[in-house]
């Protein structure tokens, strides 16, 4: 079969600053001015000056030298941290920017979702808006027209569709917008981390549309941090790690060998000032999480019933009394269990503080091993009523096989993430002998 | 990868292969003996490098319903929230004339070539506003929308040409008013009043040409919106639209004929009062402003390149 999408030795350069800095006309001026001096100034100074300007500190490499081939009816997950290339190599694929170096074949339409709610319009309602997203989305009038009812039911806003979209809820605005994009048919459908907002039974409804869109025989590639839905979804998934391909591969696979690296690369501790899983209402009061086991010292990671430390440091511009609530889960995303001195009021008479670190401590963790997320809560005994900052997937977790019982035994993985101590007692009902 | 690259074809190998590797690989795997694959033509190739790619018109026409609903949308938000709503269209030049009419028709007798001077000054004002309001409101127009332009991909010059067209709404509104005008004056409607589409037609294009040029422009130099307002303030004072082009020495006329605008105004003034029009100067008129518009169509197009980078 021939690939539907052929890129070959993609590489992106940013000028350092070109995104920032804006030239002035009188910059411009000026170099114009100067021009002739410095075409006088002879070749050799001005090649001189051209290295000197080239140079590799100048520039930011934001893809380097990728090459990939995408089957159609594929559909790739991408998956890398923040600043790897992952949106740099939609931007291409998608003719938002020029490659610095390499090409790309597409044999299909391209459709790009980049973003929720692209063009939309805070003035104009539902139905305006669902028309003008649609035609910068690249539908044709006619076509959003067909699909208008469908989209509206998609969205659930039959109600308010003649309401200008700045009086809907967040909640109602990324279902319309989302719902407009859902209704894309490219042959090739490119979609960044947007299914990150939203309530969850709502992404739920995208994750189904953006399968049946799969299924259609559509060619997906889809950025994500959710690492569940990227298992979910995809079929094969693309690690990208400092703007090169990293690895390719089954999609269980890649999951875990990119988490695993994450892990060892964060040695268990995390800056947390700019997190991609901070929740859109907090402030940033959590700056760095450590994660460490007790007993063995090993940072990120932990023994089978060790004990594991989470330490957060915090600070905050007014005196707080610390509540720190730490959830952990599957790597899937599933809570297994969580704690808060909330509950159990640790720290509550402790005078306020603006600065510090908060510890909680686990004697003996009773989990399975594996890689497990872990979700971060801070908030105020002053104030129980705001949540001041929450960090999902914040920081990940190892657990390590280890012979817990002394008998060379180890629970089975089937039975579930969490081990449990028990005593066994045996009554004979019958004579003894 | 080869021309004729085969393999991989026959639906069980698809199958067992993994549907995705890197180039590299799939190079090394493919041609085994078989049917050789005739390659099929990209629908789009994306290289780097690039500096002129052409106009793209037909990229550019397939995208019309997004020019459409741009446009559409600015002209519906411009007049959001606003109690007299579109009246505004009609109210500003209207006012700018009555103004005009009492300072330089009355009190400083500026001529204007016999006729009444409300209607002279409006039919000056008239394609002067469109032409102001389509510059201005087109040469922030890529600023402003950034969001798209980092967004998703679709021709920019789409963008700045919505803007002009939402103007050109505006125009046929306020042109509305020139009619009654005529008709309370007693001017004549002659059959030379059908130029007045073709003179239309021009004043976009000339907006059009200096509004993506400027707007273009105001991504990399933001000096542009305020040198702009600046340059139409000038530029206003060099057409005639408060003086007719007789009020001009003789020697001097060549130099405002330059101005597109000048024989665009004049042939507006011509077409309204059934005057004879002045060819060579609508001809001069008709070549700057389709040499100003291909020359900033090429400009914005070379441009274009790196909006998404540098916005």
């Amino acid at each position: 079969m021939w690939p539907i999408i052929r890129a070959e030795n993609l590489s992106k350069r940013y000028r350092i600053g070109e995104r920032v800095v804006y030239h002035t006309l009188r910059e411009s001026l000026m170099r114009t001015a100067t021009a002739p001096s410095r075409w006088l100034a002879g070749r050799a100074a001005r090649r001189a000056a051209n290295t000197g300007q080239a140079s590799a500190e100048q520039y930011v490499t934001a893809l380097d030298d990728v090459s990939f081939e995408v089957q159609p009816g594929e559909v790739l997950g991408i998956i890398g941290r923040n600043g790897a290339g992952k949106s740099t190599l939609l931007k291409i694929l998608s003719r938002i920017t020029d490659p610095t170096q390499g090409q790309v074949e597409l044999y299909g339409r391209v459709g790009s979702l980049l973003e929720v709610g692209t063009g939309f319009h805070p003035e104009l309602t539902g139905r305006d808006n669902i028309f003008l997203s649609g035609a910068i989305l690249g539908m044709r009038r006619a076509e959003i027209a067909r699909k208008f009812d469908e989209i509206v039911a998609f969205a659930e806003v039959e109600r308010f569709i003649d309401t200008p979209v700045k009086r809907y809820s967040s909640g109602m605005y990324v279902r319309l917008a989302f719902a407009v994009a859902a209704h894309l048919e490219p042959e090739i459908l490119l979609v960044d981390e947007v299914l990150a907002v939203g309530d969850a039974a709502f992404q739920k409804r995208c994750l189904g549309k953006m399968g049946d869109v799969a299924r259609d025989g559509r060619t997906v590639l889809f950025v994500s941090h959710n690492m569940a839905s990227i298992e979910s979804l995809c079929r094969s998934c693309m690690i990208v790690r400092g703007g090169r391909i990293e690895a390719i591969g089954a999609p269980a696979a890649m999951v875990a060998r990119y988490m695993t690296s994450e892990l060892i690369r964060d040695h268990g501790a995390r800056d947390l000032l700019t997190h991609p899983g901070r929740t859109r209402r907090s402030t940033v009061l959590m700056k760095r999480v450590r994660v460490r086991s007790g007993s063995d010292g090993v940072d990120g990671g932990a023994k089978m019933g060790a004990g594991l430390a989470v330490e957060v440091t915090f600070a905050a511009p007014t005196p707080i009394r610390p509540i720190l609530a730490v959830t952990i889960k599957t790597a899937h995303g599933a809570p297994i269990f969580g704690v808060s001195n909330r509950w159990t009021r640790q720290g509550y008479d402790q005078a306020p503080v603006s600065e510090g670190v908060i510890s909680c401590n686990f004697a003996r963790l009773p989990l399975m091993p594996g890689t497990y997320m872990l979700d971060l809560y801070l908030g105020d005994f002053g104030d129980q009523t705001r949540d001041l900052d929450i960090i999902v997937d914040a920081v990940a977790l190892e657990i390590f096989p280890a012979d817990i019982f002394g008998t060379g035994m180890i629970p089975r993985p089937m039975d579930g993430p969490v081990f449990c101590d028990a005593s066994w007692s045996l009554a004979s009902a019958g004579p003894a002998h | 990868m080869d021309e004729k690259e085969t393999g991989l074809m026959v639906m069980d190998a698809a199958e067992a292969t993994p549907r995705m590797a890197p180039a590299g690989a799939a190079t090394g795997a493919a041609a085994p003996a078989g049917a050789v694959e005739v390659r099929p033509t990209p629908v789009l190739v994306i290289r780097s490098g690039r500096k002129w790619m052409g106009f793209e018109l037909p990229d550019l026409w397939a995208h019309r319903d997004l020019f459409y609903f741009l446009a559409w949308r600015d002209v519906k938000v411009r007049y959001q929230q606003t109690v007299l709503g579109v009246a505004w269209a009609v109210l500003q030049p209207l006012l700018t004339m009555v103004i005009f009419t009492v300072l330089f028709g009355r009190l400083a007798h500026v001529p204007s070539d016999g006729e009444p001077y409300a209607i002279f000054s409006y039919a000056g004002l008239l394609p002067w506003n469109f032409f102001n309001t389509a510059v201005g409101n087109s040469s922030n127009s890529l600023v402003g929308n950034a969001n798209l332009i980092t967004k998703v991909y679709f021709p920019r010059l789409v963008i700045p040409g919505a803007a002009v067209g939402a103007a050109l709404v505006d125009f046929l509104i306020a042109a509305v008013i020139l009619f009654l005008m005529m008709m309370g004056y007693g001017v004549a409607f002659t059959p030379r009043l059908l130029m007045f589409p073709v003179l239309t037609i021009l004043t976009t294009v000339v907006a059009l040409g200096v509004g993506m040029w400027m707007s273009a422009l105001n991504v990399k130099f933001r000096d542009v919106r305020y040198a702009l307002p600046f340059a139409l303030q000038v530029c206003m004072f060099v057409t005639p639209i408060i003086y007719p082009v007789s009020f001009v020495p003789a020697g001097w006329r060549w130099l405002l004929q330059l101005n597109p605008l000048t024989g665009i105004i004049e042939g507006f003034r011509d077409a309204i009062f059934g005057r004879p029009f002045d060819w060579p100067a609508l001809a001069l008129a008709a070549v700057v402003s389709a040499g100003l518009l291909i020359y900033a169509a090429y400009v914005f197009r070379r441009m274009e390149l790196e909006f998404a980078d540098i916005i």
